[in-house]
């Protein structure tokens, strides 16, 4: 694939999620449809994200217990799991497993549409399909992909702290008192910052590859793998970005705070 | 004589470097009913797809009444497409709504009717093409082809446009199936006055609807000289046509085609 072919794809999503973005400013996208899409995206997923969060959680303490407690310094795991869980493992782990659920179940539903010529139909009905199909979409992932993370950090934090407290024996006041001290709003809000944009990442780049699926069953199954695989992608990549820009609004907000850890 | 619906000005299309229309011409006239036929792989559906501004030609231009359909703006082409029908050749009803939503989509989306009058709307499209009320319920999975053919020409008259588009209608269907499907065309028309633009490669569909005929031919197979459309006129000068390819076709002989075919192999 020659770099012009990857700048002609990156520049078409960009005209696509503009349109998309374009078509929800300007209250185009019919906020109906959003319902069923969240309902989908929260009922089908709730259960898996449950179970990866703890899981999460269950492997980072046993990992760093070892190391933890050669230097005697057990009580500080409270902090540096959730810290983890809360700002990186949580909302990353909990994007990735998403762009596999539901963006390749995206990407199929859409790629079917487009091969079934359903979508060229709404057109010809009058209906614009970016803001009809795409559109309650990309909502429903900004709106459900958040909440899904704050579901997987809960169990994360509930997962290590099973192992930490009645597998590993350490005391409990430690590792919560550690925890309030060393965690703050700003940790919980840059937590909470980086789902919102993993679940637009989603949305848009699973959508636009159902949108320009290739013919027949094969084109189908080619969309949902590029919709996963490009989404988690897109998340490491993001992901990177937006820790440096959230530390440097840190360091800017709070040049004394940010040394303390 | 009124402004041609659609005016084809010199249209070309091509994907990924393969030319599949090159300087196409073609006026359509108001309430003429024109059958374009021609071989699989001829460009037959790219044109229809054109026609309906769902694909924009890398040259020429593609006017639907006096405007041209590449210079238009996303809200304007909508609109214009409201005044358009387009039975697709697999139907592509919406397989996750009810026959009856299918049915309403387009005035719904249109707005400004309320819902007792769009229960009329689909009670008597659905009665138009034949079906029973007991289909409004259904989901188009439980349909059989022409039923579904059906009711995706139910779906598109919906909306009253003034120029309908089918793409191969009958194919795939039984010969009885076929004649009822033509048998819509022709009262479709009836009802009230309508352009049509049918693609078909049966000849019976041509036979029964057609006011004009033109024939496309593949470019893979002609010179870079030689015109794309090998004829344009009435069903009974196709009869008499001496071009050795278009009789062929309309005679269904593969001959010397057979030959060509095997070479390939």
């Amino acid at each position: 694939m020659a770099i012009s072919d990857v700048i002609v794809a990156i520049g078409d999503w960009s005209a696509f999620a503009g349109r998309t973005i374009w078509g929800v400013l300007t209250g185009q996208t019919p906020l109906r449809e959003i319902v069923p899409v969240c309902v989908a995206i929260g009922v089908q997923s709730a259960g898996v994200v449950l179970v990866t969060g703890a899981f999460i959680g269950m492997v980072l303490a046993v990992q760093t217990y070892s190391q933890f407690h050669a230097l005697g310094l057990e009580s500080a795991l409270g902090t540096v799991i959730n810290v983890a869980v809360i700002k990186e493992l949580g909302p990353v782990f909990t994007g990735i497993m998403l762009a596999g659920r539901i963006g390749s179940s995206m990407a199929a539903e859409l790629g079917t549409m487009r091969v079934t010529e359903q979508i060229d139909a709404l057109s010809c009905l009058g209906v614009n399909p970016i803001h009809y199909l795409v559109g309650p979409r990309f909502l429903a992932c900004l709106f459900m992909i958040p909440l899904l993370s704050v579901l997987a950090i809960v169990t994360g934090i509930g997962g290590g702290a099973v192992i930490c407290l009645n597998v590993f024996g350490i005391e409990p006041h430690h590792y919560w008192t550690k925890t309030q001290q060393y965690i703050d709003l700003w940790d919980l809000s840059a937590g909470m910052i980086k789902p919102f944009f993993f679940g637009a990442m989603i949305g848009l780049v699973s959508c636009h590859r159902g949108f320009h699926c290739r013919a027949g069953a094969v084109g189908v199954g080619q969309a949902a793998t590029e919709a996963f695989v490009y989404s988690f992608l897109a998340i490491l990549v993001l992901d990177f970005f937006l820790v440096l820009a959230l530390n440097g609004i840190e360091t800017i907000m709070w040049p004394d705070a940010s040394a303390g850890m | 004589m009124s402004d041609p619906v659609i005016v084809l000005d010199n249209v070309s299309i091509e994907f990924r470097g393969q030319h599949i229309l090159r300087n196409i011409s073609l006026n359509v006239e108001r309430n003429q009913t024109l059958v374009i036929i021609g071989e699989s792989g001829c460009g037959k559906t790219v044109l229809l797809k054109l026609i309906v501004g769902l694909l924009k030609p890398t040259f020429g231009r593609v006017s639907f009444e006096g405007k041209v359909l590449t210079e238009l703006g996303d809200r304007e082409l909508m609109r214009e497409r409201l005044r358009i029908g387009f039975l697709f050749q697999s139907a592509a009803l919406f397989d996750s709504l009810t026959v009856y939503d299918n049915i309403a989509f387009g005035p719904r989306s249109k707005g400004g009717v309320n819902e007792s009058t769009i229960k009329e709307i689909v009670k008597t499209r659905l009665q138009q093409v034949g079906l029973p009320p007991i289909v409004e319920a259904k989901m188009p999975a439980e349909l059989s082809g022409g039923q579904r053919k059906r009711v995706g020409l139910a779906r598109a008259l919906a909306l009253d446009p003034e120029l309908m588009l089918y793409d191969e209608p009958t194919t795939g269907l039984d010969p009885i199936m076929t004649d009822v499907i033509n048998e819509l065309i022709l009262q479709t028309r009836k009802l009230r006055p309508i352009t049509s633009i049918v693609v078909t490669h049966e000849m019976k569909t041509v036979q029964k609807v057609a006011d004009r005929v033109v024939m496309l031919y593949p470019l893979s197979r002609l010179t870079p000289t030689e015109p794309q459309i090998l004829f344009d006129g009435t069903p009974q000068e196709l009869q008499a046509c001496t071009d050795p390819r278009v009789k062929q076709f309309i005679e269904g002989e593969a001959r010397e085609r057979l030959m060509e075919l095997r070479a390939d192999v």
